[in-house]
């Protein structure tokens, strides 16, 4: 798995793709700290980015690379190595190479300006970690999508539609549903419906740690309230970690069964 | 040497059964064409014996042992596939450290590096290379670890001719070593010149198994493409007492 992830990384670290993406948070976040005196309104306008981009591009970025790289696959398939090694490494070369990404794309702005004026490091080093989770995240759900759809159209197209619902459809029905059942009491709803979708995670993620009530909507104060900022926090990361895990692991059984 | 046995190997894909049947068995050195029309299954018949398809019935046994859940028998096998399309940002000899790396095998990329020409574009990647090129990496690939079974899909599509002369004098003596090969093609007149043995698919059965040159005598043509065409429709001869009629009969086979 660490060779088939090492060529990998090597392959896209050498994509123009890669340095665009890298290239496009470098200058957006140098542009923000240079534009703005306020670091919380820098890193509520990055975070509304990271949220909405990382996992755009990361899904992009899993179903591009497991269809352009599938003829390459069955060669790998021919070699003595295990199905689950090919696919595994393949996943973890794509999810490097994208929180490389992020980590250099907004970190080296970070530092530069950090040595510069008075920021609170932590607050920026969340972003990073949340965007390295949602690549993670999005880039597995792309690849299995990709690995479950033999025809490259319908598999990228089943891809941006699990982006569209998370990013937009989701919340969407989320609100509904709270309007609807106004009467009712719904903070156990709210806070499983939360968990159930990664980019909220992350958003209540940052807010927590940010510590800007105002900012912390109705299911960050629920989390707030219900674990406190620090095992709130936790469970968040928890619930990442399994938005990473169960996908993986769809990747792994489809991979074993599948016809190439 | 390098032997593959396949007892009554069946694959259906939905409602398409693609694999009905098929036995098999290549105990000797030698060249074997493996040909059919599109969709008989002779993609499906390489890529089961690859393990990139899983059959639904049936036995593949390389050098005697069971490839099911088995991944270490492919050490013994070099795959020429037919689209070289590799990690478009890797150069050349990126590309073969790292099938040397995955394969952790002796290997003897210099010699085939030499063959080919190919020292001047080591250092160029892959994308920019054009088709003829990258057939000739993609060859190295395959033949540089020595495998005593070698899986080939339309191993000259895009050389030049003199290449494609010097491929095939490279396969007879690999041939000569003792190695198992397998080749895929739709080039009637590659068949004709370097395969021993032919079978061909049809419908996802063995339709034919002989030599190429009892096929033309079975069929009356002293023309390869003549001959396949007529056993496909059919309007044969007087083939009864012909050995390879014979063999297919032995075999349980059509003619």
């Amino acid at each position: 798995m660490r060779k088939v992830m090492k060529y990998t990384v090597i392959d896209l670290l050498r994509s123009r793709w890669t340095y665009f993406y890298c290239g496009f948070f470098f200058i957006l976040s140098g542009l923000l700290f240079l534009l703005s005196n306020d670091p919380s309104q820098v890193i509520i306008t990055l975070m509304n980015v990271v949220l909405i981009l990382v996992p755009l591009i990361s899904t992009i970025f899993g179903v591009m690379y497991y269809y352009n790289s599938r003829e390459f696959a069955e060669l790998l398939l021919a070699q003595p190595i295990k199905r689950t090694d090919i696919f595994l490494g393949q996943y973890l070369g794509i999810a490097c190479s994208l929180s490389f990404s992020i980590a250099l794309g907004i970190g080296l702005p970070l530092l530069i300006f950090s040595s510069i004026s008075d920021l609170s490091i932590g607050n920026y080093l969340m972003l990073i970690v949340t965007g390295i989770f949602l690549s993670l995240i999005f880039s597995a759900i792309s690849f299995l999508t990709a690995l479950l759809f033999e025809n490259k159209l319908k598999g990228f197209g089943a891809s941006i539609f699990i982006w569209l619902f998370f990013a937009i459809i989701y919340d969407a029905l989320f609100l509904i549903a709270l309007s609807f059942f106004s009467d009712y009491p719904l903070e156990n709803f709210a806070l499983f419906a939360s968990i159930g979708n990664p980019i909220d995670l992350s958003r209540i993620l940052i807010i927590l740690k940010l510590d800007i009530s105002a900012l912390m909507g109705y299911t960050g104060a629920l989390f707030s309230k219900l674990m406190g900022n620090f095992n709130g926090m936790l469970v968040a990361f928890s619930v990442l970690m399994a938005w990473i895990i169960i996908p993986l692991v769809g990747i792994v059984r489809v991979s074993l069964k599948k016809d190439f | 040497m390098g032997t593959i046995k396949i007892e009554d190997l069946h694959k259906s894909f939905g409602s398409n059964d693609v694999l009905k049947g098929i036995d098999l068995d290549f105990k000797s050195q030698g060249i074997t064409a493996v040909l059919g029309p599109n969709s008989s299954g002779k993609t499906t018949l390489i890529k089961t014996i690859l393990g990139m398809v899983i059959p639904d019935s049936g036995s593949i046994f390389i050098n005697g042992s069971d490839i099911k859940k088995n991944w270490s028998y492919r050490k013994q096998i070099g795959y020429l596939p037919q689209i070289a399309r590799f990690p478009e940002n890797l150069k050349v000899s990126e590309l073969l450290s790292m099938m040397k790396n995955l394969r952790d095998e002796k290997c003897d990329e210099d010699y085939w590096i030499d063959f080919f020409e190919l020292q001047p574009f080591l250092n160029k990647r892959l994308a920019n290379l054009s088709g003829g090129t990258r057939q000739k990496v993609n060859i190295t690939q395959a033949f540089m670890f020595d495998s005593p079974i070698l899986i080939l899909d339309e191993p000259t599509a895009g050389l030049d001719p003199v290449s494609r002369i010097k491929f095939k004098e490279k396969l007879f003596e690999e041939k000569m070593k003792g190695k198992q090969i397998l080749v895929t093609t739709h080039i009637m007149n590659l068949v004709e010149d370097i395969a021993d043995d032919l079978i061909f698919i049809l419908e996802g059965k063995i339709h034919y198994r002989g030599h190429p040159t009892h096929l033309k005598n079975s069929f009356h043509t002293k023309d390869f493409e003549k001959a396949i065409a007529r056993m496909v429709s059919g309007s044969t001869g007087d083939k009864a007492d012909h050995p390879d009629t014979l063999f297919c009969e032995k075999y349980k086979m059509t003619l």
